[in-house]
């Protein structure tokens, strides 16, 4: 038996970047909703939720819609780079980013909303500015929740199926994230190489959630 | 010099009463306390004046900066308000150490003037030994001097603080009123000092304002508060008051005298200005200045018949609880001569009474 390990790797490079891309935009979004007030901010929350709770066709449907090689973004992407974006292992990223992001503004935003006032209102007082208050005081203070947030995203990341399957497709050697090459083996009777693969993705999942677990709990207690 | 005109209103809710804060004062160098309840807008009006709170109307001036102007709409943010504060529980910013503490808070000065800043602040802090260690790590006397050392290091116009006395112990108490001390003959920097506790309103106020349910009630120093509170809740608010109802029956002004009738009984007390013969007023007059003695026979002038309900054993005194809601401090010797008294009488010292 012999086990093409690409789609492992492939996931996990997809997960990276998925996750660095949901903390880059999903810290601010996070920041806004627990620190500022401003109109339709509950709508922001929800509409921000909704990938979690929609069906992946649907998410994938709407990618396809926004980065497919009709749409503006698409043709933007393809003049920058010379290939179209879908059906390739970047919009595997864009995929697991969608399905991860979510969960890194929700977790993200309880941590911030965890660190004590206080410490934000003294910041301003001593003269700090907005900037420099995130970087110094808030985001320190937030760090492990923040990091068990990133975990869970990546988490998260690794195991989307559908949306990859639809934007990315199933490209062996090219587009085959683990989970869609666990799909493939299972229809195509090769049960060992699916076993294997399902031990390897599980013990990577279970792994990075005790990490998680480890983190989350100890938010630094205002005193 | 602080001046402050403020109103904001919250307005009531299903599970909240509301609450209207309307307040107008002014506090130059020296210590002015915002005594009050908790609920009566002490916090509330520190948190207008170091803007983390948009009052709703007012004005608010820091020497000649305007801070906060209603009808023009200047809201300076906290960053440019020059007012350091002083939090309860300090919020000491738990991943930096002491030095970093201090650090952050001089952070827009060029860099040699923030070290020099920094060193100076530790030194006369004393914490120059343990400047490399997390607030944590530090002793609550420790901590308290860095909360305050931080808030003076940007040498601010006015210093604010909320109740720095709670939680402490006694002794880190008469430290804090130390340091306290010390940073008003050194700095000079007009101090806000937000408490409930009286003791504290001695120790360290120049001046006094009583608050109660978002209004200034009295103002003045703490001695004078206290000797002649402006009405019955002032009387409630500093607690450790008797308070009778009686009745003008003669006042003197030429010889500063006055009859009050109290129950059944007669007394002589001080003039009393701005009352009229036969106004029912409230007499008020603190435990330690009362007298508790063996009855014998008629009671003499100025004295009534009590019966003893309880002695409270009290850390300096004894407090000893009469029928009629009377309340009599005694020292400890002073008790311990009289504890076989089977009856008692109260003495009012004429120049013990207060009416309100």
């Amino acid at each position: 038996m012999a086990i093409d390990w690409f789609p492992l790797w492939l996931s996990l490079r997809v997960a990276v970047l998925s996750t660095a891309l949901s903390v880059a935009i999903g810290l601010w979004i996070a920041y806004l909703l627990a620190n500022r007030d401003f109109r339709g901010k509950e709508v922001l929350d929800a509409a921000v939720t909704l990938p979690l709770v929609l069906p992946p066709t649907v998410l994938g449907y709407y990618l396809l819609v926004v980065i497919g090689r009709a749409s503006p973004l698409g043709e933007l992407w393809e003049k920058m780079f010379g290939s179209p974006l879908v059906f390739t292992w970047k919009a595997a990223v864009v995929a697991a980013f969608l399905h991860s992001f979510p969960l890194l503004v929700k977790f993200s935003r309880a941590a911030f909303e965890g660190v004590d006032r206080n410490y934000e209102r003294a910041a301003r007082n001593l003269g700090a500015s907005e900037w420099r208050l995130f970087w110094r005081v808030t985001l320190p203070l937030a760090r492990r929740p923040i990091y068990a947030a990133a975990a869970l995203a990546f988490a998260r990341s690794l195991g989307d199926f559908g949306v990859t399957l639809m934007v990315a497709g199933n490209i062996p050697g090219r587009t085959q994230t683990m989970a869609v090459a666990i799909y493939d083996a299972v229809e195509s009777g090769n049960t060992a190489v699916a076993r294997t693969l399902v031990l390897v993705i599980s013990a990577v999942a279970l792994i990075i959630l005790t990490f998680a677990n480890r983190l989350s709990p100890a938010v630094v207690k205002p005193r | 010099m602080i001046q402050a005109r403020l109103k904001k209103t919250f307005p009531p809710a299903p599970d909240f009463a509301g609450f209207s804060l309307d307040l107008d004062f002014q506090a130059a160098a020296g210590v002015t306390v915002l005594f009050g309840p908790s609920g009566s807008g002490k916090t509330l009006t520190l948190d207008s004046i170091a803007g983390f709170v948009r009052p709703d109307e007012g004005r608010i001036l820091l020497d000649d900066a305007i801070l906060f102007d209603g009808p023009s709409r200047v809201h300076l943010p906290a960053q440019a308000r020059n007012c350091g504060y002083v939090f309860q529980h300090y919020a000491l910013f738990p991943h930096m150490t002491l030095r970093q503490n201090l650090a952050f808070a001089a952070e827009r000065r060029p860099r040699l003037e923030r070290h020099r800043r920094v060193n100076e602040m530790l030194e006369r802090f004393h914490l120059q030994d343990a400047a490399g260690q997390r607030p944590h790590e530090l002793s609550g006397g420790q901590r308290q001097r860095c909360s305050i050392a931080r808030a003076l290091i940007g040498a601010p116009k006015l210093l604010l603080l909320d109740e720095p006395e709670q939680g402490l112990d006694a002794p880190l108490r008469s430290e804090l009123y130390e340091i306290l001390r010390q940073v008003r003959a050194e700095f000079k920097t007009p101090m806000l000092l937000v408490t409930h506790d009286l003791e504290e309103c001695f120790e360290l106020g120049d001046q006094m304002l009583v608050l109660r349910e978002g209004r200034i009630v009295q103002s003045g120093t703490p001695r004078k508060v206290l000797d002649q509170p402006l009405n019955v809740d002032v009387a409630n608010l500093l607690g450790a008051f008797n308070l009778l109802a009686g009745e003008i029956r003669t006042l003197d002004p030429g010889r500063n005298r006055s009859r009050v009738q109290i129950g059944e009984y007669e007394f002589d007390g001080p003039y009393f200005p701005g009352r009229l013969k036969g106004d029912r007023v409230m007499v008020c007059v603190r435990p330690e200045q009362l007298k508790a003695s063996q009855r014998n026979g008629r009671p003499g002038p100025n004295q009534m018949p009590a019966e003893l309900k309880r002695a409270v054993e009290k850390p300096q005194w004894m407090r000893l609880e009469f029928s009629g809601g009377i309340a009599v401090d005694l020292p400890r010797a002073e008790y311990e001569r009289q504890r076989e008294n089977k009856e008692w009488v109260i003495e009012f010292p004429p120049d013990s009474l207060r009416v309100v």
